[in-house]
């Protein structure tokens, strides 16, 4: 069992983002996360990789207690993220912020070793010809992938992607599906928070729901996608509901 | 051979400018030369922590008192000599830096910019009041101490060769740090403190360490000058001002490249030495530079060698 | 200790924290609303304390109606100061707009040098001090003190009755959305530095009053400021007076008990010490 999120609560002040959440995670699978905006689904993300600390409950990756160690301790014992929000170091290369990636990672390379495995990752995302460019001059599609180049090249054993697909056109979207199919088979086990619903349908091994801080599903996509609660949670978002709806018809 | 072309020019310029005096053999050509390479090395000091790691330090200076204050003290109250007395002074400033890179380098942006101004002051005004260190009036060196290093003519040629090897291993260490694993975590932060730190870079040691690297060199040069001074006071120690210019130098020039600082500083101190010998802009100096900041900051803002960089990219590899 | 010795410093000290304290509030108005630290504050509190002395000496006009010409003139070179160096790096990382406004204070400082050189000058003028039996207070810094309340509940009238002063409130909130909801915000900008301006100018004509005045004392009250702002925290006006009281009273106080030479230090420790266990201040910053 790679991760074990256990009773995670986070409260703000008076605000509980994420409430009483516990699931497990096995290794070499893709867990969909999904929710109506605001549910603490990336709350819940910065519990689990140390950007905030838990108000209560435990986070334990492959067996250790992680749960209120920093961000660059988690980081280095093989956990990476991508960010809702792209956070390109702007002033490097693309070579140079995936260089990072790779020194600062699990394997804690030098920068020789680094440098090599940044080309294979960039060429793995498909930003080879890019690869002197200054990131902050690339495009939202060239950032995500960016990103994600930046959190493969720490060789994670569990990759926590925070909405890759956002902003991203129908033939951009397929090809990201597949970039991360790839990344699946090469064992890196996936968290995703995704928002469009046949992508994550389709590539989830599992679905967790969360609504308002808690998880109110988590099982099979066609069994989520028949669940009452899930449905009644998007039942606000028209077309979401829609959809799945007749995804579930089709 | 090829992985230092980087280098070449900054190290360059500091061989030529070093040995001008030798070809003049002059002491006034020395004397200008020094406050030039002088310059240098506290403007590319101070590009370790502003250019690499994005830290604003208002009261940099702060290590140049400190170690000249400490070197100072050993050499004439407990009367070491001058190379022990420099280690002295490098090792309270660095011993500062770390004790203030566990505090004040966790506030961000201005605040820590602020909080850099405080230290500055409150070591001056704390300096005024500590009489074994002279009080207001500081302390004097008797002349005679010259004479362990050959006569007060000779211990300036002296004082001059000592900088001029801190100024290019300044340059030298600020450039292999840029290439470094390190120097890479460091402008990670600076880009984006919070996702360097969820890559792995442990952000609150590497700044602490930016800011160590940073101090030791203006602990040393401090030294230096106030030896060459012959005294030292808190109103000369502690002079915010030459912070400032400090940051306006390496702006000039570029921050975060090596040669930026240099040629920077270089630039910077000629303009200065210009002004005030032209009986016209003598006076206002300041408002000169004042003017020449504003400029660079509305205009250039990653200075001279950030512009060429970006104008002529091919240049890149020799601009480093 | 003579109680009486001790009223009375800490008498003097609150009264020129009043005058520290519209100080304070000019720098931190200007924080609050758009992010930047005026860095030529300092020079601006000095071109106030010249411009009192200038108009009372040449002009021979009473130095309070003279601070009116000098607020006004205040309001005017603010603006001109934002438009010039603030306006285009508005939206540039800290320390752009950092050393955009170092560089006004240096060409402020390198200019009055030359003209006004670095020695002091006095305002001569005095009013009848008043002597409430066991402490007697300057009439002048009586004055000073009450036209600094005067002054700040002028400022909060205006920031909280006014179309503009509420326009203000708004950017200092939220700049974005004031500007979806159709709110000039550049005007605004420049208003508000304007004002900030105007309060540091002012603060200086009233120190003008008091002590006497050179070109490079704006720079100690400069720093003073900064470690006002932090400790009532960045953004709050009200913050920034309670701050310059209690300023105002330990460097009244501690010259009592020490030498007048740690007063500095005091300060810069106290500041230190703020910025690193209670950032936000004694009354913490308006939500952005």
């Amino acid at each position: 069992m790679i991760l074990h999120v256990e009773n995670v609560t986070k409260q703000f002040g008076g605000l509980t983002a994420v409430d009483n959440v516990t699931f497990s995670l096995e290794g070499g699978e893709i867990l969909g996360l999904i929710g109506p905006n605001g549910a603490g689904k990336t709350t819940l993300f910065n519990c689990i990789n140390g950007v905030y600390t838990p108000t209560s409950g435990r986070v334990v990756f492959r067996d250790e207690d992680i749960t209120g160690k920093r961000t660059y301790d988690i980081a280095r014992r093989g956990m990476a993220r991508t960010h809702q929000i792209v956070r390109p170091l702007n002033d490097l290369t693309v070579r140079e912020n995936v260089i990072v990636g790779a020194c600062y990672g699990r394997e804690g390379l030098s920068l020789h070793a680094a440098t090599e495995v940044a080309e294979d990752v960039i060429e793995f995302v498909g930003l080879t010809d890019r690869v002197e460019m200054l990131a902050g001059s690339l495009n939202v599609a060239q950032k995500k992938r960016l990103e994600m180049a930046r959190a493969l090249a720490a060789n994670p054993y569990l990759l926590l992607l925070d909405e890759v697909l956002a902003g991203l056109n129908t033939s951009e979207v397929t090809s990201m599906l597949d970039t991360i199919r790839q990344i699946r088979d090469r064992g890196i086990t996936i968290i995703m928070i995704e928002h469009i619903m046949h992508a994550i349908m389709n590539l989830s091994d599992r679905i967790i729901v969360l609504n308002y801080g808690e998880m109110i599903a988590d099982g099979l996509p066609d069994e989520v996608a028949q669940n009452p609660q899930v449905i009644e949670a998007y039942l606000g978002d028209e077309d979401l509901a829609a959809k799945i709806l007749e995804e579930e018809r089709s | 051979m090829k992985r230092f072309t980087g280098l070449l020019l900054s190290v360059l310029a500091v061989i030529v400018l070093a040995v001008i005096p030798l070809i003049s053999g002059k002491a006034s050509t020395r004397e200008a030369m020094f406050t030039i390479l002088m310059a240098i090395a506290l403007a590319s000091s101070l590009n370790m922590l502003l250019g690499y790691t994005g830290y604003v330090s208002f009261g940099h200076i702060v290590f140049f008192g400190v170690g000249g204050y400490a070197g100072f003290y050993t050499l004439t109250v407990l009367g070491w000599n001058l190379w022990l007395s420099m280690l002295v002074g490098g090792a309270t400033a660095a011993l500062l830096a770390y004790l203030l890179g566990k505090s004040i380098l966790r506030l961000r942006g201005a605040y820590f910019a602020l909080a850099t101004i405080g230290v500055n002051e409150a070591m001056r005004a704390l300096v005024n009041n500590m009489d074994f260190l002279g009080g207001p009036i500081g302390m004097t060196m008797k002349f005679s101490v010259y004479n362990e290093y050959g006569g007060a003519a000779n211990a300036l040629w002296l004082v001059y060769w000592v900088l001029s090897g801190i100024a290019l291993l300044v340059v030298i260490v600020s450039y292999l740090v840029k290439r470094s694993k390190f120097g890479l975590g460091l402008m990670a932060i600076r880009e984006d403190e919070d996702a360097a730190e969820v890559m792995g870079v442990r952000a609150p040691s590497a700044k602490t360490w930016s800011y160590v690297l940073s101090a030791v060199f203006p602990g040393l040069i401090g030294m230096l000058f106030f030896f060459k001074n012959g005294n030292i006071e808190p109103g000369d120690a502690f002079r915010l001002h030459l912070s400032i210019e400090l940051i306006v130098m390496v702006m000039l020039g570029g921050f975060g490249t090596v040669l930026g600082p240099v040629l920077g500083a270089g630039v910077y101190q000629q303009l200065r030495k210009l002004l005030l010998t032209s009986p016209v802009f003598k006076n206002i100096q300041l408002a000169v530079a004042g003017v020449l900041l504003l400029l660079i900051i509305l205009f250039i803002p990653t200075g001279a060698v950030g512009w060429l960089r970006r104008r002529f990219p091919r240049l890149r590899r020799v601009l480093e | 200790m003579n109680l009486d010795v001790l009223i009375a410093s800490a008498v003097d000290g609150l009264l020129i924290g009043f005058v520290y304290g519209v100080a304070a509030m000019g720098l931190t108005l200007i924080f609050g609303v758009m992010d930047v630290i005026n860095l030529a504050h300092g020079p601006l509190i000095a071109i106030g304390m010249f411009g009192v002395y200038e108009i009372f000496t040449y002009v021979g006009m009473n130095p309070y109606l003279a601070l009116i010409i000098v607020a006004v003139v205040g309001l005017a070179v603010g603006v001109l100061v934002y438009f010039v160096a603030v306006h285009r790096v508005i939206d540039a990382p800290p320390l752009s707009s950092l050393l955009s406004t170092f560089s006004v204070n240096m060409m402020i400082i390198g200019v009055g040098t030359a003209i006004l050189t670095t020695s002091a000058y006095n305002v001569d003028f005095s009013l009848p001090s008043l002597d409430t039996g066991p402490i007697t207070v300057t009439g002048t810094r009586l004055a000073a003190a009450l036209i600094a309340v005067g002054v700040t509940a002028l400022l909060y009238a205006f920031l909280y009755r006014t179309r503009s002063g509420k326009y203000i409130r708004a950017v200092a909130n939220n700049r974005q959305a004031a500007e979806l909801m159709g709110i000039p915000s550049t005007r605004i900008l420049a208003l508000a530095f304007g004002i900030g301006t105007m309060l540091a100018m002012t603060a200086g004509g009233l120190i003008a009053t008091i002590l006497p005045i050179n070109i490079l004392a704006g720079g100690t009250y400069e720093l003073k400021s900064f470690v006002i702002v932090v400790l009532g925290g960045l953004g709050n006006p009200l913050g920034a007076l309670v701050g310059g009281l209690i300023l105002g009273l330990i460097e009244g106080l501690v010259p009592v008990f020490m030498k007048t030479t740690w007063v500095p230090v005091l300060e810069f420790g106290l500041f230190i010490l703020i910025l690193l266990v209670m950032p936000q201040g004694l009354f913490g910053r308006k939500e952005s």
